[in-house]
């Protein structure tokens, strides 16, 4: 009796002991599979899935259990599904949300129930500034980031001196044009015209038809399929002023329908599929085997993601039951070879990383975005001062002021 | 009989997170509950007026903006913040009411709907104030009485009590000699007139306490998400409201809350098992159109009364 007893208890002792080893990491990947943003939703999935069946679909020794969440969207839905995956699913970390607006909305509660979040591309500035969250991580860079450099290209080596900007109207053009015109000015640019079209407008030609005729280039920020919507627009009309853009405008996403509107387009970005490294070509050579198409922004951000996640539970070794260590490995990652280069994330949360300056050239019969330089060990900060930079207000639609215009 | 069935009904409300073993049944049964009074405000206007509006996230979303704004910008406390939320949007709603109620039918809905994408747009644009579409966040639960409603628990116990006071008053108002002549203003504004009623009045009330009611549930929705963005003032939401009003049975008490039940259900209950879902819901849709086109409640109703012989009720 006393015999069975104790095996009993041995058995319960390791029993729990054993099963927890063998517990799978749960990943509650929100994203958006119905809706406007749903072609970006289904990029990230398939970044996402790429990294983990590369790796058999286990990290650190530990299997990867991932928990599909549809956000559609909308703020109050997103918050629901996060809601669902940490009380339901007891998620042990969430990728995603997709859009700005669904990870500010989720910012607080993620804070409140501590569970760790890497953004495979959220990209509003304040997530990683003025309203840090010590629980959460980017994997793609802010907003403004890439386009700070651009800034100054475009005024030092482009020489350009006038630049009339268009963008989608929502925060996300917002700050992408702001750090542009920033940076731009700073290096004796002059931003004479700066139009907002709404989301989702159905034509650009009073916008292009309005773009004044002698600037000496226009800077675009579209996201989603406005970019090709717009470009096309623009040929149409036969303007022959050169444009650049931000990432979304030409991104490989959407590149693949494009035709030779797109050629000549230079822009600024933290990726392109078509940087010429091993690591690169590996991941590019692998996502065109399995999709047929480049990875773009929402692929690589995802992917990026997964590839983060990998190096915390590495660090940790697979012990993401611990969320302070994984938190703390997860925001002191500092990758030397990854295929986006170098990265290392900052004291808010955000990676320091490559800027990639890429012009839209026709290769291989298709469409890429050639790398024609890049910026390494750049911060969301660029050559500012954080503490400055954090002063002032987020960047927006009339932050920083444009003195420049003309009527 | 009913009234019974309601208590017990009421009572299982009451039961349901004590008997959840997770949190996440619970916040979506809070998401229900104020899902149900912002329907039943719009069931005033909809279902008891008969004039349809299409803009009557209007109201939950400028509470929630003001409760949010008032605390984190302007640095009020939580009560007074949540009455000032609620009275200005109240007021709000009288002022739009004397607007659109110049008109009724198409008309109605058109300014209702106008009026709606002005506010949308101003949410979008007044980034000082709003945040833009980044939204306002940084919003904390109240502890009154130092209950914790940051507990899903709690919360989701005052947002009972918060719908009980709504569907009690509002049950009271339509059976009232005011309700009476509602409906009477719905379905014979000309005898109405006759009959010495002020037809224009009459409606002008039901439109600011439809506003009213769907401030308070602003007020919920901004504690519960703590967070706003323009998403909630945008015309999904209105049209999503009056759905539930309308699949549940417009101008039933009962009604929108069965429709709050059913959307907020497919939303989040079930779209985590199909992937297809926003198409589940459009067809559950038509399939209520089609087949109880007056509502689930009076379907169900009419369905029940069918089955038993005539004479024995």
């Amino acid at each position: 009796m006393s015999r069975h007893v104790f095996g009993l208890a041995v058995l319960l002792a390791v029993l729990p002991a054993r099963a927890a080893e063998k517990e799978p990491v749960r990943v509650g990947f929100l994203t958006v599979n119905s809706g406007a943003l749903a072609a970006g939703g289904r990029q990230m999935g398939e970044g996402l899935t790429l990294y983990l069946k590369e790796h058999g679909n286990k990290l650190a020794g530990r299997s990867i259990e991932v928990v599909t969440l549809d956000t559609a969207g909308q703020p109050a839905t997103t918050r629901t599904r996060t809601q669902e995956a940490v009380e339901r699913y007891k998620v042990h970390v969430i990728i995603g949300p997709l859009a700005a607006f669904e990870a500010l909305a989720i910012n607080d509660y993620v804070k409140q129930v501590k569970v760790p979040v890497i953004s495979p591309s959220a990209a509003a500035e304040d997530l990683t500034q003025r309203s840090p969250n010590p629980w959460f991580v980017r994997a793609v860079g802010s907003s403004a980031q890439p386009n700070q450099p651009f800034g100054e290209y475009a005024a030092k080596t482009l020489k350009y001196k006038r630049i009339a900007t268009i963008g989608d109207d929502f925060a996300f053009g917002h700050e992408t044009t702001a750090g542009f015109q920033r940076a731009f000015e700073d290096s004796g640019g002059k931003v004479v015209q700066k139009q907002w079209a709404p989301l989702n407008v159905a034509d650009y030609g009073s916008y292009v038809a309005g773009i004044k005729p002698d600037v000496d280039a226009i800077y675009a920020s579209f996201a989603g399929a406005n970019g090709l919507r717009f470009l096309r627009q623009y040929a149409e009309y036969g303007l022959k002023v050169p444009v650049l853009g931000n990432m979304t405008t030409v991104d490989e996403g959407i590149l693949k329908n494009m035709g030779d509107e797109a050629l000549g387009v230079v822009s600024c970005g933290w990726y392109s599929a078509a940087i010429d490294t091993p690591a690169n070509r590996k991941f590019v050579e692998a996502f065109r085997a399995a999709h047929s198409a480049d990875p773009g922004y929402y692929s690589a951000g995802a992917y990026t993601a997964a590839m983060f996640l990998d190096l915390a539970l590495q660090k940790v070794h697979g012990k993401v039951e611990d969320k302070d260590a994984f938190m703390k490995a997860l925001r002191s990652l500092d990758v030397q070879d990854s295929f986006r280069g170098p990265m290392r994330i900052d004291e808010r949360g955000n990676p320091v990383l490559t800027v990639y300056i890429r012009k839209v050239e026709r290769k291989d019969g298709r469409l890429q975005n050639t790398v024609v330089q890049t910026y390494p060990g750049v911060s969301q900060f660029w050559k500012y001062d954080p503490k400055t930079f954090l002063a002032q207000p987020v960047y927006s639609r009339d932050n920083p002021k444009a003195s420049n215009l003309e009527p | 009989m009913i009234r019974v069935l309601l208590v017990a009904a009421f009572s299982l409300l009451l039961l349901a997170p004590a008997l959840s073993p997770s949190d996440f049944y619970v916040n979506v049964a809070t998401q229900i509950l104020i899902a149900a009074i912002f329907a039943l405000s719009l069931n005033l206007l909809v279902g008891y007026g008969g004039l349809i509006s299409l803009g009557h996230a209007v109201y939950l979303g400028v509470s929630a903006y003001l409760t949010i704004w008032l605390v984190t910008r302007a640095g009020l406390s939580h009560l007074p913040a949540a009455v000032a939320a609620v009275v200005l949007t109240t007021a709000m709603s009288l002022l739009f009411g004397i607007l659109a109620l110049r008109a009724t039918g198409l008309g109605f809905l058109m300014i209702t709907l106008a009026l709606g994408q002005i506010l949308w747009g101003l949410a979008y644009r007044w980034v000082s104030v709003t945040g833009g579409d980044n939204g306002l966040s940084g919003f904390q639960r109240p502890q009154p009485f130092g209950i914790d409603l940051a507990s899903p628990r709690t919360f989701y116990l005052m947002t009972v009590a918060v719908f009980a006071c709504a569907f009690v008053l509002i049950a009271v108002l339509v059976r009232s000699t005011f309700g009476a002549g509602l409906r009477g203003v719905r379905d014979q504004p000309r005898r109405m007139q006759a009959l010495g009623w002020h037809v224009w009045m009459v409606r002008l009330v039901a439109f600011v306490a439809a506003g009213f009611w769907g401030a308070v549930a602003g007020v919920l929705y901004a504690y519960y998400n703590q967070f706003v963005s323009p998403h909630v003032l945008a015309l999904t939401n209105s049209a999503e409201a009056l759905l539930m009003v309308i699949a549940g049975g417009a101008g039933t008490l009962l009604g929108p809350v069965v429709g709050a039940v059913v959307v907020v259900m497919l939303k989040n209950v079930v779209s985590a098992y199909v992937t297809r879902w926003v198409m589940l819901l459009g067809l559950v849709f038509v399939a209520i159109v089609a087949f109880m086109p007056e509502g689930l409640v009076p379907g169900i109703d009419r369905l029940r009364r069918r089955r038993r012989p005539a004479g024995t009720t």
